[in-house]
């Protein structure tokens, strides 16, 4: 019978919608409205940047990133000669946070282990809330502790290491003043990036499937081989993702770094001499006394390190997610 | 055990030619091999596991009341009873897992061969190494390969192997997965089904050469097939080590075990009704209780 029947028409996929109460609609634009508002707000910032420094960025093209020289001359005619180069400060900028992260991220990974895993819950709450108003601490006061107890102290440290690790060449320096160097204002960014990166950390840590914690220990691990059977290869993206927020943050800190860090035009790697760059401080240390034409510069400065750490921040969320896709 | 299995003899003959071509030797050589397939190569079996009088406590609730009971060497026992009567709880007071769990207390005693692993000062990674466990879900690691999962309790424990191979094929093999993985042990774990998720983990807590394997419900979150192949599993391992289970399904207990526990909670703490041997359990129980629970009536 069905043989004969004859063919059914199959109908067209209907279009389903549905017809949202006002009030529904009014506050969906709201929250719109103010989600994008961020965007908004970052764009224009952008677009200010731009135009500011759009002369500078028009004169010096690629020097404006690849030189290393910072002068404006007016010579007895009145006509200025302008020469803006980023690159000591941009590479300044790197070193700096390299070294803050050298030192800050096994510090916030052990911290965040043993908030997550050993801490009695007592100690555990305090310690998480110290942890968390050492990011909320004015970066200034950073900036007094790092200049005057901090200095001293890492002054001598850095003697050491250039009494042992001399022959490495980042740890030699032509004159021996260990004052203001890169080393120093790495330890104090460090201080300053250990919060987030160590709240990140637990929070990852802490979402440990605990079926293959059990699972470890059933096998017989102690608690150290458990995490790194498991804690630690489940939260590696985590502790990544975590590593370049602060990393980010690193990069545009100004105030701290200023206050312990000689800026010098100078591209130099030898990490514990005097003399560093960094963008952010540079614009603080310029701003002052700087003319129409340097202002500009200062402006495209801003924007190139604007460029920086929102590809910093960028790349970091793109590592989360990866490493939380693949990693579980 | 009461049903011989197919696979014995396939898996023994695959381990003989195996250690073959590794080891052109004489004959003697490899009727010596067969001689230590026979227990599997794990340890000896000592004297078996006993519970004396344990309780167990999650913080101040009293989930455990009093359970004796003595799972001599060799033998297979399922835990059998009704959710919430404690059987989970007393399966993971044997190999000192309970106690993971924080605010957690438990008293009585637990005898591996006749030494007490709640002692003061024993090193509770040592015991577990001998008490080994298998999981109600399949619990691999995700991040190592199938091999890497197999040795990674010897990684854990640091103990030392002669030879990583060897080991591996015979724990895949005695896990009845050997078959269906050996072409790739390098691939991650996470690729496997369920069921072989699950022979994996089995084979995993087979490499450190467990004495008792303590299995809570591993066939619960799997399919009948791969229920049927860790059966097959069970029958074959009971031959070299002592084996728990834990399960809800009475046809299972029957199965694979030489002795059944019924375990029942009445509103207090659970506790264990009887013992016995698993054809006595389900044929001619002494208890009312038991009775109407394996002819399902309740639970």
């Amino acid at each position: 019978m069905s043989i004969d029947a004859p063919a059914k028409a199959i109908p067209q996929p209907r279009k389903i919608t549905t017809k949202p109460r006002v009030s529904d609609q009014i506050f969906r634009a709201i929250v719109t409205a103010f989600s994008f508002s961020a965007l908004v707000i970052l764009s224009l910032i952008a677009i200010f940047l731009l135009m500011k420094g759009f002369n500078t960025l028009k004169q010096q093209g690629i020097g404006f990133i690849t030189n290393f020289e910072w002068s404006v001359v007016v010579d007895d005619g009145g006509v200025e000669t302008a020469h803006f180069g980023l690159q000591a400060m941009l590479i300044g900028t790197v070193v700096i946070s390299f070294i803050a992260l050298f030192i800050a991220v096994p510090l916030s990974v052990l911290t965040a282990l043993f908030l997550t895993f050993y801490a009695p819950e007592r100690v555990k709450r305090i310690l998480v809330t110290v942890v968390d108003l050492m990011a909320a601490f004015p970066s200034i006061l950073y900036g007094l502790w790092g200049f005057f107890v901090l200095m001293p102290m890492a002054e001598y440290w850095a003697k050491l290491i250039h009494k042992w690790l001399g022959w490495i060449y980042i740890f030699d320096l032509p004159d021996p003043i260990y004052t203001r160097s890169p080393f120093i204002a790495g330890i104090v960014l460090s201080v300053m990036i250990i919060p987030i990166i160590t709240s990140v950390s637990r929070e990852v840590f802490a979402q440990t499937p605990l079926d293959r914690v059990q699972a470890a220990y059933a096998l017989g691990a102690t608690k150290w081989g458990m995490i790194r059977a498991v804690v630690l290869p489940f939260g590696a993206g985590g502790v990544v993702g975590g590593s370049m927020l602060g990393l980010g943050r690193a990069f545009g800190e100004t105030v701290a770094v200023f206050s312990v860090l000689n800026i010098v035009f100078r591209t130099n790697f030898q990490i514990l001499f005097t003399q560093g760059g960094n963008v952010a401080s540079m614009i603080i240390q310029k701003w002052g006394e700087a003319g129409p034409s340097e202002v500009s510069a200062l402006m495209a400065a801003g924007l190139v390190l604007f460029i920086l750490t929102l590809f910093v921040n960028f790349l970091a969320n793109s590592v989360v997610t990866r490493t939380v896709k693949s990693g579980r | 055990m009461n049903t011989p299995v197919k696979e014995n003899d396939g898996n023994g003959n695959l381990m003989s030619d195996q250690t073959n071509n590794a080891r052109p030797s004489s004959l003697s050589d490899v009727s010596a091999n067969r001689e230590r397939n026979k227990v599997g190569g794990t340890a000896p079996l000592g004297t078996g596991l006993e519970a004396r009088g344990v309780h167990a406590w999650f913080d101040k609730h009293h989930a455990l009341s009093d359970v004796s009971l003595d799972f001599s060497a060799g033998t297979v026992t399922a835990l059998i009873g009704p959710s919430g009567c404690g059987k989970s709880t007393f399966i993971r007071t044997l190999n000192r897992m309970h106690e993971f769990i924080p605010k957690t207390s438990m008293a009585g005693q637990v005898l591996l061969d006749g030494k007490d692993i709640y002692e003061p000062g024993i090193d509770v990674t040592k015991i577990r190494l001998q008490i080994g466990m298998v999981f109600q879900k399949p619990n691999p690691f995700p991040s190592m390969t199938i091999g890497e999962n197999v040795l990674s309790g010897i990684k854990l424990a640091q103990l030392k192997v002669d030879n990583h191979d060897e080991l591996l094929e015979e724990c895949l093999t005695r896990a009845g997965l050997w078959n269906e993985v050996k072409d790739r042990l390098g691939a991650h774990a996470g690729g496997l089904s369920g069921g072989q998720q699950q022979r994996l983990c089995i084979a995993r807590a087979l490499a450190v050469k467990p004495k008792v394997l303590l299995m809570d419900e591993p066939c619960s979150a799997l399919d009948p097939g791969s229920t049927l192949r860790i059966e097959e599993t069970i029958s074959q391992l009971s031959k070299s080590m002592t084996i728990v289970i834990v399960t809800h399904n009475m046809q299972q207990a029957a199965r694979v075990s030489d002795y059944t526990a019924f375990f029942l909670s009445d509103g207090g703490p659970g506790q264990m009704i009887e013992v016995g041997p698993t054809t006595e359990i389900f044929s001619r129980p002494r208890d009312e209780r038991t009775e109407n629970y394996v002819t399902g009536r309740f639970g």
